[in-house]
């Protein structure tokens, strides 16, 4: 393990830091997965205007995917571009948290799984803006402000069904209690977040979790629902252990590469 | 005059909303399309997603269809007729009370 000063003095020689190109592939991946299974909802939401809004919020979590690969791909030393990491990667490769590739479930676990990541996302992307690396700065202010839109959609969904009939009260209840188990994985800290918010390169994920049970206890109360108490915490998910479903996922989020390689329209 | 100028509501259907933008470059909003929406604050949602997601508009209304009222195909003559042809009925033909006496002798009345 190196210290943190040798990282540096690393990073300054020759722009390259795997640690920060490890985390930026787990925030990417976090987002494209779960860009990737809102699209899932395309023809099967409950409304057209659902379809678009979904399909809306899956659009800007994969421009944040690319963001965030590119950049990976300039600090790990391998010059992968976003395709190489999205398209040319095996499900095992993948570092997103599990909560983002749960499977959908009914429209109220994907709210309940919405509501976790938009709060969780635009804390810890604002956060970010406020670190010493201008790119990824930037990239936090943009993305927390779209996030913002995301998190007003599962804040209203939450209430709408929470407040809404005893049908929807209900099955936002299960919604919330199928995903909080996965919960605690956004903010986990392993050696590899440790080692950067020690040296001040991005601030660690646990920092944001006050702030995020605050607002989303505010929520699920606002709704006339229980924040869960599960016994049980997922983890894996930043080790590449995944979820029996996640390997559709993947194998369709690829399906097109693998049938024309190196195809462009 | 038709209060519900959509037409037929299905039962139980959510409330349709007119929505109007205002693009950063225009005086006025101007009217885009209309979602479905069960109150105001989910009918602003989905005509963000339906209408603003390209472009920098300054701001954003929605108005319950059923607050809109139009005039009838059947009236439309009676409403809009006496306009045409009647070039003589249009405010520019009017010299203003203040300034030049005079007008163009051409008068460009109808376009």
């Amino acid at each position: 393990m190196t210290t943190t000063s040798d990282t540096a003095a690393e990073t300054a020689r020759t722009g390259q830091d795997p640690d920060l190109a490890a985390h930026l592939l787990r925030l990417g991946d976090d987002a494209l997965v779960l860009g990737q299974r809102l699209c899932q909802w395309i023809t099967r939401a409950p409304t057209i205007e659902e379809d678009l809004a979904l399909s809306n919020i899956a659009l800007d979590l994969v421009g944040h995917a690319r963001t965030l690969y590119t950049r990976a791909g300039g600090l790990d030393g391998t010059g992968r571009t976003e395709d190489d990491y999205a398209f040319a990667r095996a499900d095992r490769e993948f570092t997103n948290a599990l909560v983002t590739e749960l499977p959908n479930g009914d429209f109220a676990v994907t709210v309940a799984r919405q509501l976790v990541y938009t709060h969780y996302a635009v804390l810890y992307y604002r956060a970010l803006a406020d670190g010493p690396d201008p790119d990824l700065a930037g990239f936090g202010a943009r993305a927390a402000t779209e996030v913002a839109f995301h998190r007003r959609h599962a804040d209203d969904w939450t209430r709408r069904l929470g407040l809404g009939t005893p049908e929807s009260a209900r099955r936002m209840q299960a919604g919330l209690d199928r995903v909080w188990p996965y919960t605690a994985e956004l903010f986990e800290e392993d050696d590899l977040v440790s080692r950067l918010a020690a040296a001040g390169t991005v601030p660690g994920p646990a920092s944001v979790r006050p702030s995020w049970e605050r607002e989303v206890g505010e929520v699920v109360a606002g709704a006339g629902l229980t924040v869960p108490a599960p016994r049980w915490q997922a983890r894996g998910g930043r080790d590449g252990l995944h979820l029996e479903e996640f390997g559709v996922l993947v194998a369709e989020l690829q399906s097109v590469r693998r049938q024309f390689p190196g195809g462009t329209w | 005059m038709s209060s519900t100028p959509t037409g037929t509501e299905r039962e139980g259907a959510p409330a349709s909303w007119e929505v109007f933008l205002r693009p950063r470059r225009g005086l006025s909003h101007q009217h885009m399309g209309s979602v479905r929406a069960d109150d105001a604050d989910m009918a602003l949602g989905r005509a963000r997603d339906l209408y603003v997601r390209r472009g920098d508009p300054l701001s954003l209304w929605v108005v319950r269809s059923d607050a809109v009222h139009a005039v009838s195909p059947a009236e439309r003559d009676p409403y809009f007729g006496n306009a045409r042809h009647k070039p003589y009925r249009y405010p520019e033909q009017y010299a203003p009370l203040t300034g030049p006496d005079e007008r163009g002798s051409d008068g460009d009345h109808d376009q």
